[in-house]
């Protein structure tokens, strides 16, 4: 399997995704209509990974801008596991030892269900803590560069080095740096299990959490089920907004400044029409389809301005759980397992399993996904989330 | 029927900012090539990600106190999507939902009063490139050097009636704006889209509007307001055509409106919150802050120049271009009087600059150099005529008074002997002027005076010279 779209270092030890620009390297984010992009400048987090000695594998297949399940829409093509299942390029090139980290960008918890389905960990850190300059944009308002390894210790070391404030990006926060802990103690943490998640999740899911919630019981921590009733609004809200937002970002894929120009026009329109009908996947024009939709003057209050209000509530709602919890438990995504399907159905198959990963997307909140499982914490609580999953880790050895 | 004109204006104003708006590409209006004030940011480059500017933010607010409107302490930056070739991310970053400021007024001079026109809002937004055709080779190219260079777009209420309301207003806010530091308000740089509709008089209700786009001359504006009142006069007395909204665009060649293609302007701009700006939030220290830095306005500086007593004609002159006020406040802070002041400015850095084809809005002398020449002069070390000749030479070679002076030893002192000499030799080589005085022609003196200045190369103090020459020539009778 090849898991890499742009080779760099073969003895590099952290790989990207083909969404984070490395300067000089063409960056395509898996769609067509990048062809020939090489950016001028790198991005924040690489820039901070090469500052501190650490060495570039490559860039790992990506969906087309992120917006599939787990990488399935490239247009470099599928990247398969040893059972012909699909996951991620990154999750896998973990797995198999390629690399020690790969950086990718969460947008709609691609990387977290590959981390899922490929058995590695995937962390999404608060939204504001690791700076978004160089990386294609898709949901500017819920995308993170996040952290994959094979454990928890392995996150933390890539995930201190690429966090803290960069003035070239308008919504990065005032901290220089953070310091993360994996070790903190977890007897006593309060955990809570999302019913509606669980509940929506198939049987391997489902005895993948129970074991899980088990282990962490053993290990002196409390697990209690809550409700979070409207998380199906959530998921509706992030869908409309993520498609709007990146129907907005990809206009400017018009075939006139850079990447693909269709080879037959006679004008500005059929240029711009042509390069983007055959420049871009089904999936991406969906996204522009539904994202036009939602931002259009007849539907913009009762979809977009409803979606931002709905992110006010679900963000209140996810306070008032970290009053009396440490961190949520719940599945990554529906299944424990992806085949290979129909490319016509990303785009529902995908809005499906926001139900599972929209709320930090929506909200800001770090995320994790470790053992097969999800957990979430509370703004800036991404150590307590690495040190559920090390303890967790560490006692399964 | 007698028909009343209702208008309304959007004008678009270029902020003096250093730097772009969201970018920090600078100096775009000195950039002599297409595309040399550009970075990755204004280029739209996927990755890049905008910075607020918070010149461009005081420059916005400071424009709304101007016009006396509401600050609005929390204001938004929004997306509004388009596909231009000239609009390098399809979409132009502007305020939709909350703008920086609403509601105000500014009172515009008419031949019969003030009109007081209403402000609905102004609100801040990136400039759009330019394209570039090139006929001769079917080409048409693109130029990013203006992207993204920082807008203000002030919205009038519908309270126009008149062109000449509309030509004074823009006027009025031409000068404010300019004198306030907000904007250089440079030809092109102030652009307006002009609403227009017409009422039978008495009425309330508005007319059928047609919006002229795109307008940046005063004399098209006022051709372009008779042109759409008497085609929408027609329309309505003779039934010419049935109005509609629409967009028109003013050909200045062909001296007429057209409608612009419904393709051009059914748009629907999906505007959002930009995700990636945060919030304004103009706090009540900051808004102090911005407040503080202000320039005096043109009404503040008139007040203060009068009670300086300078003429009403030398203070309209002053207030007409920023720059004259601070080289002479600059001036008189350093000691000199006001009244001298303003003659050696209005008067004599006028009549140099003129010499050589230039107007006194572009006098450019440090206040340091002004002032030490009037200073020069009022000690009596330099007379007024050589101090002339400094002043032209600081302003016309940038040379510093100080060793011109030196050099051409125009402050040399001379002697009383040396004048009373002087006097003498004239008076006798000139007798016939001498005799024209002495029979009564009080004017031959002036030429006797004028010859006296000559020998001595325009030194020493006219006074004494005048004095010893009518106590020489008195003597003669």
């Amino acid at each position: 399997m090849d898991y890499f779209v742009t080779e760099i270092d073969r003895a590099g030890t952290v790989a990207v995704d083909d969404t984070i620009l490395v300067k000089g390297y063409e960056t395509k984010a898996g769609s067509h209509i990048l062809d020939g992009f090489v950016p001028l400048f790198s991005s924040d987090a690489v820039e901070r990974l090469l500052k501190a000695g650490c060495t570039l594998r490559g860039k790992t297949h990506t969906g087309e801008f992120g917006l599939d399940l787990v990488g399935e829409t490239s247009y470099h093509g599928v990247c398969k596991k040893a059972d012909g299942t699909l996951s991620s390029a990154a999750a896998e090139a973990v797995a198999a030892g390629e690399v020690k980290q790969a950086l990718c960008v969460d947008v709609n918890g691609a990387p977290r269900r590959g981390a899922a389905l490929s058995g590695v960990d995937f962390l999404k850190p608060t939204y504001g803590t690791v700076s978004r300059y160089g990386i294609i944009p898709t949901a500017c308002s819920g995308e993170q560069v996040g952290v994959c390894a094979s454990d928890a210790e392995g996150v933390k070391e890539i995930l201190s080095v690429i966090a803290g404030h960069d003035g070239k990006d308008g919504t990065s926060l005032p901290a220089e740096k953070y310091e993360y802990s994996a070790d903190k103690d977890i007897a006593g943490m309060k955990i809570a299990l999302v019913k509606e998640l669980y509940d929506a999740s198939e049987d391997a899911v489902k005895a993948a959490m129970d074991a899980y919630s088990a282990k962490l019981r053993k290990a002196g921590a409390a697990v209690e089920e809550i409700s979070l009733p409207d998380v199906k609004a959530y998921a509706t809200a992030w869908q409309i907004m993520l498609s709007a937002e990146t129907c907005n970002n990809i206009s400017r894929y018009d075939g006139v400044k850079f990447g693909y120009r269709t080879p037959t026009y006679k004008d500005i329109d059929e240029l711009y029409v042509n390069s983007r009908t055959e420049g871009m996947g089904f999936t991406a024009k969906m996204n522009v389809l539904y994202g036009s939709d939602v931002l259009s003057k007849n539907r913009y209050m009762s979809c977009y301005d409803k979606s931002l209000r709905i992110r006010r509530l679900a963000s209140e709602k996810m306070k008032e759980v970290f009053a009396g919890f440490d961190a949520v438990l719940c599945p990554a995504m529906s299944g424990a397992s992806v085949a290979e399907y129909d490319l016509a159905e990303t785009f529902e198959k995908t809005a499906k399993e926001l139900l599972f990963t929209t709320v930090p997307n929506l909200t800001g909140i770090p995320a994790m996904v470790t053992c097969g499982v999800q957990l979430w914490a509370a703004a800036f609580g991404e150590s307590t989330l690495l040190s559920i999953a090390g303890a967790m880790e560490r006692s399964a050895n | 029927m007698k028909y009343e004109v209702v208008i309304g204006l959007e004008t678009h104003v270029e902020l003096s900012t250093k730097s772009k708006i969201f970018c920090a590409c600078g100096g775009h209006s000195e950039a002599n090539e297409p595309n040399d004030c550009v970075c990755p940011a204004c280029c739209g480059m996927p990755g890049m990600l905008p910075v607020t500017n918070r010149h461009a933010v005081e420059l916005a607010v400071q424009a709304g106190i101007m016009l006396n409107c509401k600050i609005n302490q929390y204001a938004t930056f929004d997306k509004k999507s388009y596909y231009y070739p000239d609009l390098p991310c399809a979409y132009q970053i502007t305020q939709w939902f909350h703008p920086i400021c609403t509601e105000g007024y500014v009172d515009v001079p008419t031949k019969s009063g003030t009109s007081r026109i209403g402000i609905k809002q102004i609100h801040m937004e990136e400039d759009a490139g330019k394209l570039v055709h090139d006929d001769w080779a079917d080409v048409t190219y693109v130029d990013f050097n203006r992207t993204s260079v920082p807008l203000i777009e002030i919205v009038s209420k519908p309270d126009f009636r008149s062109a000449e309301e509309v030509l004074n207003y823009l006027d009025k806010l031409k000068s404010m704006l300019r004198f306030g530091g907000i904007s250089e308000c440079e030809e092109g740089a102030m652009r307006c889209d002009v609403n227009i509709s017409i009422r039978p008089e008495g009425t309330e209700e508005l007319g059928v509007r047609s919006e002229i786009k795109n307008m940046s001359s005063l004399a098209s504006i006022e051709r372009a307001i008779k042109y759409e009142v008497a085609r929408h006069t027609d329309a309505l007395e003779r039934h010419t055509e049935t109005l509609v909204q629409e967009t028109r665009r003013w050909d200045d060649m062909k001296n007429r409106t057209f409608a612009m293609r419904n393709k051009e302007t059914a748009a629907d701009y999906r505007y959002f919150p930009d995700p990636n700006l945060m919030p304004v939030v103009v706090d009540d220290a900051w808004l102090a802050e911005i407040k503080n830095s202000m320039h005096a306005t043109i009404e503040e500086k008139t007040a203060e120049f009068t009670g300086m007593g300078l003429s009403a004609q030398d203070i309209a002159s002053l207030v007409s271009e920023r720059k004259l006020c601070d080289i002479f406040d600059a001036v008189v802070a350093s000691g000199r009087k006001p009244t001298d002041t303003a003659a050696w400015i209005l008067t004599d850095c006028a009549g140099i600059l003129r010499r050589g084809g230039k107007v006194i809005g572009e006098l450019d002398i440090a206040p340091e150099a002004l002032s030490y020449i009037i200073g020069m002069v009022d000690e009596g070390k330099i007379n007024r005529g050589v101090g002339k000749k400094v002043l032209s030479a600081v302003i016309e070679k940038g040379v510093s008074p100080e060793q011109y002076i030196k050099e051409q030893a125009l402050d040399a002192k001379v002697d009383e002997s040396l004048i009373l000499e002087t006097v003498r030799n004239v008076l006798t080589e000139n007798t016939k002027a001498v005799a024209d005085y002495l029979g009564g022609k009080e004017k031959a003196l002036q030429s006797l005076f004028g010859g006296c200045m000559k020998v001595l190369r325009g030194k020493g103090d006219p006074a004494v010279i005048r004095e010893l020459l009518v106590k020489e020539i008195e003597k003669l009778r």
